[in-house]
Formats: structure tokens, C-alpha cells, sequence
């Protein structure tokens, strides 16, 4: 489980979470929607120990990830899988290459395992015979499927998904979407997805929680987000310009 | 008056926080460097990157330097009537300083602003953030292996600049201008000392890990976007010939 306890965190004079709240069960997908701007990819780079709180608590299996040493640190980070919003993949590395990259130097597999393995790991996310291309060949839905390769190739226990699905078509959206249910229900992680995509976040996600002005407004299950009568919830989930949410 | 103070204040606390994190960054990245230097495949391609791909500059730079201080030298010394000094002149002025200099500042332009260009890109796009996610230490893979070879490949290129350079010099000094070719070697065998060629030696491997230290330091700590990128190759350009310089007055007060 991941548990944030009153975090807080600021960039010069702008307050991005204040005093934030929130457990992330095991095992369960958990989604973080919210306006953009509001810091839901900052929450994600704390869980991960990419960002250091101001103040407050972050823990992973009961564990503090604050104040460790980066071995540590690191230590923890071997439970969790990242795919980023741009997929983040190593450009000077070919498809094959970004995906082996964890396996060969996180474990002892000889060439023909790491072989099988790679390929396994992309044909679960629908990838055939684009091994040999590089990023920059790739479409964005592609580069996502392979940042989704990478992310699960080594079995975590947790992957944290930044807007795993935005610039893409509803198609290639759906592909995604469907790819985290089945992966998920595949290897049982635990996983965090933040997303704007509402409503079809609420098709796979088994808890939601809406973060606002630097809290955690709302938790709970789809459903409940969906029935809430907040009205900065409300106006999130329908999309309305009136309402307490201001653009800007 | 109290707004002028506090903007001296305000900048003079962020030069010495920048100077602090420069600082913190060689010393992160030596011990690295002692405690596990990256793969000898890793190094051998910044070796290529760093100094094979900079040897036809380096060599154009050479010839035409030595070039010069053929023709420079001979009609300063032909006017005491000691042309036959001229390799002396010439073989001392590369080997001992502009040999390591220039050569490092050629690198510095070639490879010091592409170091900084790749890493900033790497920043940007999440790709360091992404080594990190996966618990591996950025420096083991993107830092370290530049610093190996940038300490190994620059002594190496300022001897091959060295020697074109001093072959410059033969072919304007003897060929064109007439110099006894005999005297052009012999008294640089003479003159030039085991001292000369390690202290060269020594300033080549130092600016080494400069130009990998500003390198990797400003394109790890690049700003936001392209704009952020292209200000952090500029200023790793600028600060590196500066420091390189600097960095040779007090090494060659040192090494006299």
C-alpha cells in the first residue's frame, strides 16, 4: 500500500499540494484525475521518490521513502514501474534495446531468456516486428505500448501510469486502456494512472481519487466519484465552463 | 537603495548555491568514477564520440597553428639571426601550451556543446527521470563514461596536435622559408624536456574532466524545453573556455 500523509510541496511562491492525504490500495488500479496544472504528475514523481516533499509522509509497504539514502531509495524503487507521459524512451536505443535495457541490467538472464522475455513483454502490449526501430519511428500509441513494455518486463508491483493515453486517437486510447485491464489482471500490480480522460477512466479504474487546489478532494470508487454532488467534482466529470473551476 | 542591496544579495547567494552544486556534481561524479567507472563498452563509444570523431579538427587546427608559428617565429627570430631556433620555438609553444589549450578548446566546441545538448535533451524527455524510476544511477550511465574519456582522449589528442603541429611548422619553416631541416630538429631534440611533454600531458588530462564536467553539469540541470537546452549548450561553451583558460594560468604557475 502507498500512503501520503499531509504533503506539501512548492515551486518558489506557487503551492502545488498542500497538506495532501491519500492511500493507494494494493493491488487495485487507483486513478488521479484533477484539472490540469493541479499537480497530479508532481504526486506521481513523490510516490517514486523523483520529487521530495516540503513536508509531510510518503510510504511504500509501511516503508518512509523520505530522507534514504539513494541506495535505499533505490532499493524501493525496484517494487515500481514507470510509464511516463511521453513515454520517456531512450532515443539513442532501438525498441528491442529500451525494453531489454531493465532486464539486463537489473538481473542475471542470459541473452536468449532476455530475448524471449523482450518479446513476450511486446506482443503482450500488441507490438509485432518493430523491435529494430528507434523512437523516433515510432507513433505516440506506439511509443506508449513499448513505454508500457518496458514498464512491466521486470514484473513490478506497482507501475505508475502518467496520462497514459493523452494526444492519442479514441482508438489508440481504448488500445490503451484495454492493454492496463489486461496486463493488470495478467500480473496483479498495483496501479496509479493519472488521467484526464473521463469518462472511460472510470471503466478501468477500481478507485478514484480527484485531487484539487493541492488536496484530495474526493476518494472512492467510480461510482461513487460519479454520483458525487460537489460541485467542483461535478463540473470536472461533465466538463462544464460554469462552475468553481476556473480555466487559467 | 534597499531593493538594489537585496538584488546584489539575492544574486550573490545564487552564484555561490550554483558554485556549491558545480562543487557537489565533480565530487559525485569522481567518486563515481572510483567506485564504478560504466562499462568499457560505454566508455569506448565516448572515446569514439569525444576523440575520434574531433581528429580531422584537430588535425586542421594543428597544421595551420604550427603554420603560423612557423611563419611567426622565423621572421621574429630572423631578426636576432637564429633561425635555426625555429622548431625549438615552435615545439615548445605546442607542447607546452597552446597544443593542450586549443586542443581543448576544440573539443570543448565539438564535443563539450554536443555532452551538454544530449544530456539537456535527455532531461527534458524524462529519459533521466525514467533511468532513476528504474533504481539505476544516472551517472553510472550517462556522466561517468564521458568523464573516463574525456580525461583519456584529450592527452591523446593534444599529442597527435603536438606533432601535426610541429610538422606545420617544418613545412612553412623548411619548405617555404628556407630553414636548415637538420637544425629545425636537432634543436628541438635539444631544448624540449621529459618535463615540457608531462606538464602538456597533465593540463590535456585536467581540461579533460573540465570540459566533461561543465558538459554533463549543464546539460543534467538544463532549464525548461529547446529554449533551456540551447541556453545550457551556450553557457557550457562560454564557461568551459573560460574555466580551460583560467584553469591554465595556474597550472602552468604551477608547473614551471
Amino acid at each position: 500500500m502507498i500512503k501520503l500523509t499531509d504533503v506539501h510541496k512548492s515551486f518558489g511562491a506557487q503551492k502545488v499540494l498542500n497538506g495532501l492525504n491519500l492511500e493507494i490500495p494494493e493491488g487495485m488500479i487507483t486513478a488521479i484525475i484533477g484539472p490540469s496544472g493541479e499537480g497530479k504528475s508532481v504526486l506521481l514523481k513523490h510516490i517514486i521518490g523523483l520529487l521530495q516533499p516540503d513536508s509531510g509522509r510518503i510510504e511504500v509497504d509501511g516503508e518512509s521513502i523520505l530522507g534514504l539514502r539513494r541506495s535505499q531509495l533505490n532499493r524501493i524503487r525496484e517494487k515500481f514501474g514507470m510509464l511516463f507521459q511521453n513515454a520517456a524512451l531512450f532515443d539513442s536505443m532501438n525498441v528491442f534495446e529500451n525494453v531489454a535495457f531493465p532486464l539486463q541490467e537489473k538481473t542475471k538472464l542470459t541473452r536468449d531468456e532476455i530475448h524471449r522475455r523482450v518479446l513476450t513483454a511486446l506482443e503482450d502490449v500488441g507490438l509485432k516486428n518493430v523491435e529494430d526501430k528507434f523512437p523516433d519511428e515510432l507513433s505516440g500509441g506506439m511509443k506508449k505500448r513499448v513505454g508500457l513494455a518496458r514498464a512491466v518486463v521486470l514484473n513490478p508491483k506497482i507501475i505508475l501510469f502518467d496520462e497514459p493515453t493523452t494526444g492519442l486517437d479514441p482508438v489508440i486510447k481504448r488500445a490503451i486502456h484495454h492493454l492496463i485491464r489486461e496486463t493488470h489482471t495478467k500480473f496483479g500490480y498495483t496501479a496509479v494512472i493519472v488521467s484526464h480522460e473521463i469518462p472511460e477512466i472510470f471503466d478501468i479504474a477500481q478507485n478514484v481519487a480527484m485531487l484539487y487546489k493541492g488536496e484530495i478532494l474526493q476518494h472512492g470508487t467510480p461510482d461513487e466519484i460519479q454520483a458525487s454532488s460537489h460541485p467542483v467534482v461535478r463540473q470536472f466529470i461533465s466538463g462544464s465552463l460554469d462552475g468553481p473551476i476556473h480555466l487559467g | 537603495m534597499s531593493v538594489l542591496i537585496q538584488s546584489i544579495g539575492r544574486h550573490t547567494l545564487s552564484f555561490v548555491q550554483e558554485l556549491g552544486r558545480m562543487g557537489g556534481f565533480l565530487l559525485y561524479s569522481c567518486y563515481m568514477i572510483a567506485r564504478r567507472p560504466g562499462s568499457p563498452i560505454h566508455i569506448l563509444k565516448q572515446i569514439q564520440f569525444i576523440g575520434a570523431k574531433s581528429l580531422f579538427v584537430i588535425f586542421l587546427t594543428a597544421a595551420f597553428t604550427g603554420m603560423v608559428l612557423g611563419l611567426q617565429g622565423y621572421y621574429s627570430l630572423a631578426k636576432f639571426g637564429s633561425e635555426g631556433m625555429l622548431g625549438t620555438a615552435v615545439a615548445l609553444s605546442l607542447i607546452r601550451e597552446l597544443g593542450p589549450v586549443l586542443s581543448a578548446l576544440m573539443v570543448t566546441g565539438r564535443a563539450g556543446s554536443a555532452i551538454t545538448a544530449e544530456i539537456g535533451i535527455m532531461r527534458i524527455t524524462e529519459q533521466i527521470d525514467a533511468l532513476e524510476t528504474m533504481a539505476l544511477d544516472p551517472f553510472k550511465y550517462l556522466i561517468t563514461p564521458k568523464f573516463v574519456a574525456a580525461m583519456l582522449a584529450l592527452p591523446l589528442l593534444c599529442a597527435i596536435f603536438d606533432v601535426v603541429g610541429i610538422y606545420g611548422g617544418w613545412l612553412v619553416g623548411v619548405k617555404l622559408l628556407g630553414v636548415n631541416p637538420g637544425a629545425y630538429f636537432y634543436e628541438m631534440e635539444k631544448s624540449v624536456v621529459w618535463r615540457d611533454v608531462y606538464s602538456g600531458m597533465i593540463k590535456s588530462f585536467s581540461f579533460g574532466m573540465i570540459v566533461a564536467w561543465i558538459g554533463c553539469y549543464k546539460g543534467y540541470f538544463s532549464g525548461h524545453g529547446a529554449e533551456g537546452v540551447s541556453r545550457a549548450t551556450t553557457e557550457s561553451v562560454v564557461l568551459t573556455s573560460v574555466l580551460i583558460l583560467v584553469w591554465d594560468y595556474f597550472l602552468t604557475s604551477i608547473l614551471l
